[in-house]
């Protein structure tokens, strides 16, 4: 087979993005609260949902490869800013945890009817605009990049993918069972009752009556 | 009266489903997902409209305005996102209209940390040239040094900003 097709049409981009939509609500993942969970250690569902899609993913790009259905390296591969990667991610923590949203994300929460999560969208129009009225002064530091690029682990590692796959998997294994006992520890994971008591829709929240049960820690 | 809301997926079954989806959308596209790059070409088509002499001369939006913006693959992808999570939303009870927000803030203040943590997030996604799903997500998918080095990033300064910002969600 020649796949990839490269279609970068409209029908492309709806289908992909209505399934990514779907799947990212039907996840939890429109709540900022169950999203920002993960950083307090109460809802895992970040870290385990990420990991295993990256993992299923790049299982099944490396066994599309192996079969000859995908041309090999056709996938894009960002790459590695030698500040902008880590710096970047570090805004988008930062932001992740005191906005309650990333871009994907905050999609997701305004269609599941969150006004905090359009007001989150007005403010990344307005980051990036700033970040383009500052691009001359920081072009050479921002797109300072490793080279070669669109470099990979298993590049970086000299090892089989297979093997950067296997190795994932069995971090996210171990990770999936800490975080499953951490955050029964703290009374989590959110479930949609929870969440959905913390909608503010002009009376004020029910926040199980504003009392919370706080575990000990 | 509505019928109770259905409870969010468990995550083996969003992880998995979500790793097909962005498979497929590697197969289909030859890139993974994304989002942050909507909003930059957002960005540039509002500058165009408020400031057409500043935007058309801007090194950064200066080439996304070569032809519509709006016009491009991401920009059919995030409104697929929003139809995906209007249409999961409303068929499991889950969509409700409001400002969520934790037990101990109002919904004001909740706003105007959005509004920053957007601002932080849009600046942070143009550095990385990326985001969290672009990425982190779909990068790492293709075992990109950057997707496992962006993370690092997110996670980091995620579990830092939390000692500040437990009164918001906690």
């Amino acid at each position: 087979m020649n796949l990839p097709m490269y279609d970068n049409g409209l029908l492309s981009g709806l289908l992909a993005g209505f399934l990514f939509g779907y799947v990212l609500e039907g996840a939890g993942f429109g709540s900022p609260r169950k999203l920002t969970g993960q950083f307090f250690l109460k809802d895992w569902s970040v870290f385990k949902i990420m990991f295993t899609a990256v993992i299923v993913a790049a299982f099944g790009l490396w066994l599309f490869e192996t079969l000859g259905w995908m041309r090999p390296h056709a996938a894009f591969v960002p790459t590695l800013l030698i500040y902008g990667t880590v710096l970047g991610g570090a805004l988008i923590g930062l932001g992740f945890v005191l906005g309650g949203y990333c871009p994907g994300t905050s999609a997701v929460g305004f269609a599941s009817g969150r006004l905090d999560a359009f007001v989150f969208m007005l403010g990344m129009v307005a980051g990036s605009s700033l970040f383009a009225g500052v691009f001359d002064d920081i072009r050479g530091l921002a797109l300072a990049a490793v080279e070669p690029r669109g470099l990979t682990l298993p590049q970086l590692f000299g090892v089989p993918a297979i093997l950067v796959i296997a190795g994932l998997a069995v971090i996210a294994f171990l990770g999936w069972k800490v975080g499953s006992m951490v955050e029964k520890k703290f009374g989590g994971p959110y479930g949609v009752e929870e969440v959905l008591d913390s909608v503010d829709t002009g009376g004020g929240t029910r926040h199980a009556g504003g009392i919370r049960i706080q575990p000990a820690e | 009266m509505q019928a109770a809301p259905r409870p969010f997926w468990p995550p083996l079954a969003a992880g998995t489903a979500l790793g097909l989806v962005l498979l497929f959308t590697f197969l289909i596209s030859g890139h993974g997902l994304g989002a942050s790059g909507f909003f930059a070409r957002f960005a540039a088509w509002l500058s165009a409209l408020l400031a057409p002499d500043w935007a058309a001369g801007n090194s950064y939006f200066g080439p996304f305005l070569r032809s519509n913006p709006l016009d491009s693959w991401i920009g059919w992808e995030i409104v697929g996102v929003i139809v995906g999570g209007l249409v999961g939303a409303l068929s499991s009870g889950r969509f409700k209209a409001g400002i969520e927000h934790g037990p101990r803030i109002g919904s004001g203040s909740r706003l105007l940390w959005a509004l920053l943590g957007g601002v932080l997030v849009g600046f942070g996604a143009r550095l990385a040239q990326g985001c969290t799903s672009g990425i982190g997500l779909s990068g790492s998918a293709t075992l990109a040094a950057a997707g496992f080095v962006f993370l690092a990033g997110f996670f980091g300064a995620g579990f830092l900003g939390s000692i500040f910002a437990r009164r918001l969600w906690q």
